[in-house]
């Protein structure tokens, strides 16, 4: 295995002066290639900090951030957009899918927005994927008319759209009955076992946790374990 | 920039009733520019028509010659006498020369030879003081359109038939085919036959014009050749003040466009032409306004999406494109409504037939609703208007934006 990402000393303060919160406290986490691992912690302890600024969403107040020996920390909002687009994939709690949009299009939005539109091979990538979640007879229905596990296995679908190194996923199964869950997590080990593809998996579910290779335990806003 | 445009078009076709409502606001303020354009345009015309449309558009004057001075000898007096002459006007010779090159110029539609001035319409023991005008056969409807002010007998000016206005005739009490005395203020007089009574609708040629021949005319001004004035009507007016030089410079003529008459007139178009485009821009201030605060709501009610567009990648520019081209389609589709909605109400106004004499109904020229120019500037105000709210979609942070 090779270093896919590597923060080091990573210190995030929100607000300024006296109102000022930091939630990372000089955090360092090396993750190598195709790992599966759990980020566990208490509410507060820092963990969606840290997945927004691995995820390039957010600059870090100081410390450094490489990933595939690239260093993000001071980067431009449009270096980090591009980044974003070809090498992280994202999987939120509530699914957060374009709700006016069809799974397939969801599921094609990350390739479509770099190419300016559709193509059939995004189109045949699209529908490859969601065949693969179990949602081959929901291709062209609208977001709005799938069921909560139905809607996240098309987030994962779209967060492996365009082959990231990385799929940053923020309490998955959180918002899914026991059965759908167990289907989400299958999958998502299934696709870190055949790609390689590199899972951080935010979760306060210990029988979620127990299905990754790696824990990695956050509080008061370090490793800790 | 076609992905963008699918999103935008399906953010639209998402919310159909609300975009139906801001088409409709847009499609409004387009009827009422086209509308205002067709009306202010229609009125401008109107009054041209009614008031220079029967005005000479280039006068050409005889000049009066200033009487050479005599330098008296030192130490001589000098005794002037001005001997009698029954010529008192300047008159144009050699018109026969020069007309036709200015009937061969662009623009040129008609020319009026005449011997104008005053005298004085006696019928029985009433006398009153008339304008006398001396056209050509042929000719009476060159400037002023005389058939069309008809009421009774013909515009035709034959030998010996003399045209007065409705006014005159009431007040003397004269009637078709009855004889008056027409008598110049060269103490010259003639016996005419009324042939024809018109009116035009306007005092003073109603009440105080004679139109007889040129030939009568002659008789009466002792004038056996050339004449007092030449009128020129134009294709378009507006071409005047550029054509009466030219005239000048190939005749040698004193030509006179008829802006420089018609000064006031000029004035009170133009202001009206001004209160109508404060109202067309006031029409797309309000497509403006309504585009930027709808799609300022569409903004606000979309963050958590432009969020995750963010997150998946999309860019700033790609986020206003969206936006933008929201505002565009609006503002097309309102266009493009609104002008056919302001075409049809239009089609039920009369016709330009209507600005004729003697015509009612609004002076409003279809031709004039500006259609092209309203569906640009709506497309375009629009695309202006979103550009606020599309940069403020384009501004927001994901991670907020997604957590809302």
């Amino acid at each position: 295995m090779t270093a896919l990402l590597e923060v080091r000393d990573l210190v995030k303060t929100f607000g300024m002066g006296e109102a000022a919160t930091r939630v990372l406290h000089g955090l360092t986490l090396t993750m190598e290639a195709g790992e599966l691992a759990a980020l566990l912690g208490p509410s507060g302890s820092g963990k969606s900090t840290l997945l927004t600024i691995l995820g390039t969403l957010m600059h870090p107040t100081s410390g450094s951030h490489t990933m595939l020996g690239l260093d993000l920390t001071t980067a431009s909002d449009s270096a980090l957009t591009e980044f974003r687009n070809l090498h992280i994939g994202f999987v939120f709690q509530f699914h957060n899918l374009l709700p006016d949009f069809t799974a397939l299009e969801n599921v094609c939005f990350p390739t479509a927005v770099r190419e300016g539109r559709e193509t059939t091979a995004a189109r045949t990538r699209g529908q490859e994927l969601l065949v693969r979640m179990g949602l081959a007879d929901r291709v062209h229905f609208p977001t709005a008319n799938l069921s909560g596990g139905q809607k996240q296995r098309v987030a994962v679908a779209r967060a492996l759209m365009n082959r990231p190194e990385l799929v940053l996923a923020d309490e998955p199964t959180g918002n899914l009955d026991r059965a759908s869950a167990s289907q989400v997590m299958d999958l998502i080990a299934e696709i870190n076992h055949d790609e390689g593809t590199t899972f951080l998996i935010s979760t306060h579910d210990e029988k979620i946790a127990a299905l990754c290779r790696r824990q990695i335990v956050v509080g008061d806003g370090i490793v800790t374990g | 920039m076609l992905y963008a445009l699918k999103i935008a078009t399906r953010y639209l076709t998402a919310s159909k009733a609300q975009t139906a409502l801001l088409v409709f606001g847009v499609a409004i303020g387009v009827f009422i520019f086209i509308f205002m354009s067709a009306l202010i345009g229609g009125l401008a015309e109107f009054i041209m028509m009614r008031t220079a449309g029967d005005m000479a558009h280039i006068t050409i004057q005889a000049e009066a010659v200033d009487p050479a001075l005599l330098q008296p000898n030192t130490g001589r007096t000098v005794l002037l006498v001005q001997e009698p002459t029954t010529q008192t006007t300047a008159i144009l010779k050699d018109t026969a020369a020069f007309l036709p090159l200015i009937e061969a110029l662009p623009g040129v539609t008609g020319t009026s030879q005449q011997i104008n001035g005053s005298g004085f319409l006696t019928r029985g023991v009433q006398v009153t003081q008339v304008s006398i005008n001396g056209l050509e056969p042929g000719h009476e409807s060159v400037i002023v359109n005389l058939a069309s002010y008809i009421t009774e007998g013909t515009a035709n000016l034959g030998a010996g038939g003399v045209l007065v206005g409705k006014t005159l005739a009431e007040d003397m009490d004269l009637s078709l085919g009855q004889t008056v005395r027409l008598q110049s203020a060269q103490a010259i007089d003639a016996a005419l036959t009324i042939t024809g009574i018109y009116e035009i609708g306007s005092g003073g040629p109603d009440r105080r014009q004679a139109y007889v021949s040129l030939a009568t005319a002659r008789t009466l001004f002792a004038l056996p050749q050339g004449v007092t004035r030449i009128e020129i009507k134009l294709a378009d007016l507006y071409t005047a003040d550029a054509l009466a030089p030219r005239i000048m410079a190939l005749t040698g003529l004193d030509a006179k466009s008829w802006t420089e008459q018609a000064a006031q007139l000029l004035e009170a178009l133009q202001a009206q032409a001004q209160t109508g485009f404060i109202l067309k821009a006031f029409a797309l201030l309000t497509i403006i306004i309504g585009v930027a605060s709808a799609l300022l709501l569409s903004t606000y009610r979309r963050r958590p999406e432009i969020g995750i567009m963010r997150a998946m990648g999309a860019g700033r520019w790609f986020v206003m494109v969206v936006f933008v081209s929201q505002g565009a389609l609006i503002g097309l589709m309102g266009g493009l409504f609104g002008a056919a909605a302001g075409y049809g109400v239009l089609l039920a106004f009369p016709s330009r037939v209507s600005f004729g004499p003697g015509q009612s109904g609004l002076p409003i020229d279809i031709r004039q609703g500006a259609y092209g120019l309203a569906i640009w500037l709506t497309t375009l105000g629009a695309i202006l208007a979103s550009i606020l709210p599309a940069r403020a979609a384009a501004r927001l942070d994901p991670v907020t934006a997604i957590g809302q």
